[in-house]
């Protein structure tokens, strides 16, 4: 799971312009890893028993996410140290050292983080760990030595797949209601623990950001300005208008 | 130099963004090859023989459809037997599915939601997104000779015009699939209405922040003359029908007019209503993505417009 960054309105960057200045983000669970984490959750509590294990990599800041997850319900995290932006690939290695020393049954991953959409950090851990894999998946049946998975596919079509475990399956939203966690679990969750790691040899990234940079935005696009009033007026023209 | 592209296909026929790829491959100028994994990729050759394409090659394998351990191993044993210097897979469900697994297992260079690329020298350079859509950023791959690009859909207009490629074999080895195709299955078949034959779409958001807030919109949508329609966070919640969804993984639409209120266009959404005739998005954050690709726009709040279009109808 990962802590992502959510950026406001304004936006400065690091002097050699490779990345954005830390001091204009806000942090959050990223979205995927809720749904990713409930539905590891309702597995192990369907089969009465077993441990949900949350996994990031990141600097001590990122255990605020892990604790939304532990508030969830999860039983324990573990945090490989990671001060540096990492691609997915790097993530991934990060990533694999840990699975491996737990033998999970299974592994989720969010189909994508929030902040950077890559899509990329499960299917590259299913690869180095040589795991069968679903990506993009809303719909779980447990088998013996097998799972059933639903792979949402583009416009509205699904691929039931039949997956031998352990798998990496990275997990869609939607395909659960996430749990709120009370008060209670959330002070609860502060005792858990989190393990923290070292990382090993993270190897080369995939990529390197050259310069980060605004995108040329609003072309083309015309601002209805004034109040609410004046901007429903003028959308009422524009429709009458176009559908005439 | 030279460009490897893999063939996205479904039911026999050619998925759009395959052919997206050709069009973003012409881009290098490099000698493009585009590989068709297949049961029998003879039938699907022709679909992809357009302009731009040098060379088709078919790579047999026992799975009518995509499985992920099978385009793992037959892309793998492509890169090992034509040493393409950039591969080109769509950045879709089924490119998730074994792209950067193999990516990751060469430990070769990498980069996805790619919706530019040029070369700059020598050096490959392309262009992502970061920080939700609101950052982007120029992306090289120091040190690496092959470079893997997962291609935004839509970014490109799919390659056209007669192609004379020459069409070539490759024997793979598939040792086993571990994840196997057993059926498709349409999403909540039909629904209560067709957005994608709408000419006038009211579409909500998250911006409505409550269930209980969509009447207000339905109703909206009535008196207007237009059809409701969602982006994907309504449908994930369970407030409205997948029917209703517009984006990739919902439906792709083309109305006349596509009033988006509280939407803040995600890539995903952006892609299945911007090619809209006019589009007017209404918005309480003036660096909403929707804004990048609206005719028109509005900083203001969609519950105060509404109330306001109300009295105008």
């Amino acid at each position: 799971m990962k802590q992502v960054a959510v950026l406001g309105d304004e936006v400065e960057f690091t002097e050699d312009e490779r990345d954005v200045d830390p001091d204009y983000l806000d942090f959050a669970l990223n979205e995927w890893d809720s749904y990713a984490t409930e539905e590891a959750l309702r597995l192990v509590e369907a089969a009465g028993s077993g441990e949900v294990v949350v996994v990031s990599v990141g600097d001590e800041d990122a255990e605020d996410a892990m604790r939304r997850c532990l508030a969830m319900g999860a039983d324990r995290g573990i945090r490989v140290e990671a001060e540096a932006q990492l691609d997915p690939i790097q993530v991934a290695r990060a990533l694999a050292e840990v699975i491996q020393s737990e033998s999970p049954d299974l592994v989720f991953a969010g189909v994508q983080s929030s902040d950077s959409v890559q899509a990329a950090t499960g299917g590259a851990l299913a690869g180095l760990l040589d795991m069968p894999s679903v990506a993009v998946v809303t719909k779980i049946e447990l088998g013996d030595g097998k799972a059933t998975a639903n792979r949402e596919l583009e416009g509205g079509l699904v691929d039931v797949v039949e997956v031998d475990t352990p798998a990496l399956l990275t997990i869609q939203t939607g395909i659960n209601e996430p749990r709120y966690a009370t008060l209670r679990a959330i002070k609860q969750a502060e005792e858990k623990e989190i393990d923290v790691r070292q990382p090993g040899d993270l190897g080369e990234p995939g990529y390197r950001v050259r310069k980060m940079f605004v995108p040329p935005k609003g072309e083309g696009a015309e601002m209805l300005n004034g109040g609410a009033a004046e901007v429903a007026q003028r959308i009422k023209e524009i429709v009458q208008e176009r559908m005439a | 130099m030279s460009v490897l592209i893999v063939t996205e296909h479904l039911r026999g026929q050619v998925r759009p963004i395959t052919l997206e790829l050709v069009s973003a491959a012409k881009e290098l100028e490099e000698e493009t090859s585009i590989a068709v994994i297949a049961k029998d990729p003879a039938a699907i050759a022709d679909q992809v023989d357009v302009e731009g394409v040098a060379e088709i090659v078919g790579v047999k394998v026992e799975q009518d459809e995509f499985e992920s351990d099978v385009y793992l191993q037959a892309v793998e044993q492509l890169i090992s037997d034509r040493s393409p210097d950039v591969v080109l897979v769509g950045f879709t469900v089924n490119g998730m599915g074994f792209a950067p697994a193999l990516a990751a297992k060469l430990g070769i260079g990498f980069a996805s939601d790619v919706f530019a690329l040029r070369r700059d020298g020598g050096d490959l350079v392309v262009e992502r997104s970061f920080y939700g859509s609101k950052v982007n950023a120029e992306v090289e791959f120091p040190g690496h000779k092959r470079v893997l690009l997962m291609i935004r859909p839509t970014s490109w207009a799919p390659a056209e015009g007669d192609g004379a490629a020459v069409e070539a074999g490759l024997e793979a080895s598939i040792s086993g699939s571990r994840a196997r195709h057993l059926d498709f299955q349409e999403v909540a078949a039909a629904g209560d209405v067709d957005i994608t034959t709408a000419d006038f779409l009211l579409s909500v958001g998250r911006g409505v922040g409550e269930k209980e807030n969509l009447g207000q919109f339905e109703g909206l949508a009535d008196k207007m003359g237009a059809t409701l329609s969602v982006s994907r966070p309504l449908v994930d919640q369970g407030w409205m029908p997948s029917s209703r969804q517009v984006g990739q993984s919902g439906k792709t639409v083309k109305p006349k007019v596509y009033l988006a209120l509280g939407i803040s266009g995600a890539v995903q959404h952006l892609a299945g209503m911007k090619t809209s005739g006019t589009i007017i998005a209404v918005n309480t954050d003036p660096e909403a993505a929707i804004f990048n690709v609206a005719h028109y726009g509005a900083v203001a709040d969609l519950f105060e417009v509404a109330e306001e279009l109300e009295k105008l109808y």
